[in-house]
């Protein structure tokens, strides 16, 4: 009953987004095919009740756990479709994406790496911030270090990594940081959050800033502590419909699942915010 | 040399040399030799084409590209030579001693090859670490900790190319013949001397050779590295660090790096090979 | 083993702490046994005579100590040298293919020895100049191995064994690696320097003229063993084996003697000059042989076979004709009359042999 509503609802919004993805490609109109997006619009009416085909989704490393359940959710409620993940950072999806990989949908861990991809015309419509991820410092277990600020990581013989600020959660980090007017020289510039975070797993390093979810992904290898500061530095995560994409109108129908209350659900309990 | 004295010690030097006139390839050996070629050059070229020309005086500018590059080419030598000072000896055992196992730690010691850097880092860090299974003991006894330093730069590299040299080695080991080693040793000379003024000579070649593949292989080495030693500039960022980084949102200044990258190796290269390999 | 019966030479140097060598070399390897006493007084050079395989050069290697003895014992002027290490063994070695080290001039590698031997650079190298200058090599000082020819490489591998001052020089194949043509005069040449080396030296060769021309005294190997030993002109005279009889180029045969006929086991009858009996052998060399398309009639020689032609080899202008049929044997004859008589393989032939062109021993 109540998924049956829900599914008239989300039926709505597709064919709105088919609509906006429309006018979108008519407005660039040069290089774009138009038969393309002709042909998308019956088949995002007629296909309401019934969704097939395979969809692929690049999407951020930090999403992998939370879109690997929803991607589960979604077959089963959709028997006769299937959801292909390829995680990884957001920087090397958009390059794959620019590049010609075959993608239906992008969840990207930063406007920018979206921005890449919009830049570039590859997205079939404006991008929608899904979730927003804030900092956290991630620190050995039991914080023997006795951290509690980022302000304490600045204490010297600590051995603190941050993501390079190449990366969003460097970015982020170094946002943070300038938020609270503290000058931090880490051991390390990681290429990732995943590597900024082994590294305290491990414990080569006593403390790194990390994003909440991965604190929460991590369990009990290491121990987050939050601060005021993460809250000038948080993170939207887009998500956008790709124009290339095989199979548009099962990707829609992903995206709604993601930015429904169920997606929502999934999400926050691994530690994103609500946009 | 004439052709009619056919003793051993001049047949010897009859071996081809390098530059001999070819008399046409055959086809089926030219066709995929072009195609193999054109593999290989043909990313590079991609990479000369798309190159940001007229930015790349800018880009070329940085400190911290200088800096990357210094820490390149210092760390790759640096581990060059610790894997002539390990790797070398380690052939040799390889080569011509015969022990319980000896099939298995061959395979052993190429597992480097295989492993995928970025793990062999992990195990880096599992064993060197800070809290690692040796470098807990490094770390209270001596006060020594690798990961984030220069040095760990070193080791990642080291343990990354060393395999290249060391079967590059023991190839020539295998090939040099040993009666060499036990004609030094009628003279008087004892196995260490034996090896050190005449097999080490014999095989400078192939030492060279496998030294150039190590270099160049540490030269590249980014997973392990950036996994065991992490990224700080002018520390632990090497250029390979340095120009993923950049990818990440800067792609034409990645592709100027590169293009650095590129030009100092290929020059180091071609130097080495004209001292080392031609004089044989 | 074979009984070994002694020279004069031999027995004083069998001594406990006497000069020379003294050894009894056993290396077993699995399906291969090597077991030969060999000894030499100083100054003496001895040969180790026999066929690929037979041995030779594992008892080279276990003298110079590249191979370890599984049995036995050596001894050099009077000490122990079975567990010392090849490099403080007094022993040089000429290798086969000389081993020269490619990547030292002449000089450095007649160097080599005496500088491993705590000799200072100077004095070695000026050791090595004067070894270069006795072998006639002063003025190739400089060169590397691969600008020497065959024969100059040679001697500088003697020059490098002789610069350690062994009491022991081995050579192994000293002139396999040489053509004919400069294998007469290095062959010359070693002669001259053998003889005047004053210790024992022991070379191995496979081709019996060298073993002769240059050694006093030869062992012949077989299968790991030795079969029969002594002076050069003794084994020519009474080999004991087909392999030497074939060395030495002779017609072999054993059986036993009766007066002047001589019963081979499972064949004819052989009719000598000497008058023995009990078990010989009886040699003739293939020049011996007269070869008969017809049943010869008039013919003086009692020795008379019917055989049939195997092969035919030309030895320059002779042809040596190898016979199968009663008597198995090797005859020589020129060209010429191998043309008239027609010979081709399958050919039945007439041989017959003088009594006095035989030569029977005890065997």
């Amino acid at each position: 009953m109540i998924r049956s509503a829900r599914r008239t609802r989300r039926t709505v919004q597709l064919a709105g987004a088919g609509v906006a993805a429309l006018l979108a490609l008519s407005a660039c109109s040069s290089s774009s095919d138009p038969s393309t997006g002709s042909g998308a619009s019956p088949a995002a009416g007629s296909s309401s009740s019934k969704l097939s085909g395979n969809i692929t989704v690049f999407a951020a490393a930090s999403l992998k756990e939370s879109f690997t359940a929803l991607g589960k959710e979604f077959e089963r409620q959709h028997p006769g479709t299937g959801v292909t993940f390829s995680f990884g950072g957001s920087d090397s999806l958009a390059a794959g994406i620019t590049g010609g990989a075959p993608a239906d949908v992008f969840a990207a861990a930063s406007p920018k790496t979206m921005a890449i991809v919009t830049g570039r015309k590859d997205a079939a419509g404006p991008p929608a911030t899904f979730v927003r991820n804030q900092l956290e410092i991630a620190t050995l277990p039991g914080n023997p270090h006795k951290v509690s600020s980022l302000k304490d990581l600045t204490r010297s013989g600590l051995k603190v990594v941050l993501c390079d600020r190449t990366v969003p959660c460097g970015a982020a980090a170094q946002k943070a940081l300038a938020a609270g007017g503290l000058k931090l020289t880490p051991v390390s510039y990681e290429q990732d959050v995943k590597s900024a975070l082994t590294k305290v797993e491990l414990k080569e390093a006593d403390a790194a800033v990390v994003y909440r979810t991965d604190v929460r992904a991590a369990g009990d290898t290491v121990e987050g502590v939050e601060f005021p500061e993460s809250a000038k530095a948080v993170n939207d995560y887009p998500i956008a419909l790709l124009k290339n994409a095989q199979n548009a109108t099962t990707a829609k129908a992903f995206i709604d699942l993601v930015r429904s209350p169920e997606g929502q659900k999934v999400l926050t309990a691994a530690g994103f915010l609500k946009p | 040399m004439t052709s009619t004295d056919s003793s051993p010690a001049a047949a010897r030097a009859d071996r081809p040399r390098r530059g001999h006139p070819s008399r046409g390839a055959p086809l089926p050996l030219l066709v995929p030799a072009l195609v193999g070629l054109a593999f290989l050059l043909l990313p590079l070229l991609a990479l000369l084409v798309r190159a940001p020309w007229r930015s790349l005086p800018s880009e070329l500018t940085s400190p911290e590209v200088w800096q990357a590059l210094r820490l390149s080419l210092v760390t790759a030598t640096l581990a060059t030579a610790v894997s002539l000072a390990l790797g070398v000896p380690l052939a040799w055992l390889l080569a011509r001693t015969d022990f319980p196992g000896r099939a298995l730690v061959r395979a052993l010691v190429t597992l480097p090859l295989v492993l995928p850097p970025v793990v062999g880092g992990v195990a880096l860090l599992l064993a060197l670490g800070r809290n690692g299974v040796v470098g807990q003991w490094l770390d209270a006894w001596f006060g020594i900790t690798l990961p984030f330093t220069t040095a760990g730069v070193v080791v990642a590299e080291a343990f990354v190319a060393m395999p290249f040299l060391v079967i590059s080695v023991e190839g020539t080991l295998r090939a040099a013949d040993p009666r060499f080693e036990e004609a030094a040793t009628t003279l008087g000379a004892s196995r260490f001397t034996a090896f050190r003024r005449v097999t080490l000579p014999l095989i400078a070649p192939g030492i060279a050779a496998g030294a150039v593949l190590a270099w160049a292989r540490a030269l590249g080495e980014f997973g392990a590295t950036i996994t065991f030693a992490g990224n700080f500039p002018g520390r632990t960022q090497t250029m390979p660090l340095a120009v993923y980084l950049a990818l990440q949102n800067d792609p034409a200044a990645a592709i100027a790096l590169s293009l650095v990258l590129l030009v100092v190796s290929v020059a180091v290269l071609a130097g080495l090979r004209d001292r080392w390999m031609t004089t044989s | 083993m074979t009984d070994l019966t002694g020279t004069a030479g031999r027995a004083s140097a069998q001594k406990l702490g006497a000069p020379g060598l003294d050894a009894r070399l056993v290396v077993d390897r699995g399906a291969f046994r090597l077991d030969v006493a060999l000894t030499a007084a100083p100054g003496e050079v001895v040969a180790l005579l026999g066929p690929n395989g037979a041995g030779k050069t594992t008892a080279l290697r276990a003298l110079a100590g590249l191979t370890p003895l599984s049995d036995g014992h050596l001894r050099l002027d009077g000490t122990d040298l079975d567990r010392t290490p090849p490099e403080c063994r007094p022993v040089g070695v000429v290798f086969q293919d000389y081993l020269l080290f490619p990547h030292l001039s002449a000089l450095d590698n007649v160097a080599f020895g005496p500088r491993c031997r705590g000799a200072s650079k100077a004095d070695a190298r000026a050791d090595a100049a004067s070894w270069l200058e006795r072998m006639g090599l002063a003025e190739h000082a400089a060169a590397r191995p691969r600008r020497l020819s065959g024969g100059q490489a040679q001697r500088v591998a003697l020059a490098r064994a002789l610069a350690i001052r062994p009491r022991l020089l081995l050579l192994d194949e000293p002139l396999a690696a040489l053509d004919a043509r400069t294998r007469l005069e290095v062959r010359g040449r070693l002669r001259h320097h053998l003889a005047a080396f004053e210790a024992v030296a022991v070379l191995v060769t496979h081709d019996p003229l060298d073993a002769m021309v240059l050694a006093d005294r030869l062992v012949v190997v077989e299968d790991g063993a030795v079969v029969q030993e002594g002076v050069p002109a003794e084994i020519a005279r009474r080999p004991r084996t087909d392999y030497i009889a074939q060395l030495v180029g002779l017609n072999l045969y054993r059986g036993r003697a009766d007066g002047h006929t001589v019963r081979l086991e499972g064949g004819p009858s052989i009719t000598t000059a000497d008058a023995l009996s009990g078990p010989v052998c009886v040699a003739f060399p293939p020049g011996a042989v007269t070869l008969y398309r017809e049943r010869p009639l008039g013919s003086s020689a009692r020795n008379l076979w019917a055989c049939e032609v195997a092969g035919l080899e030309s030895h320059g202008d002779q042809l040596r004709v190898d016979l199968v049929g009663e008597l198995p044997l090797a005859a020589d004859l020129t060209t010429v009359a191998a043309a008239e008589l027609d010979l081709h393989p399958g050919a039945p032939v007439w041989a017959t042999v003088k009594a006095a062109q035989t030569h029977a021993y005890p065997a």
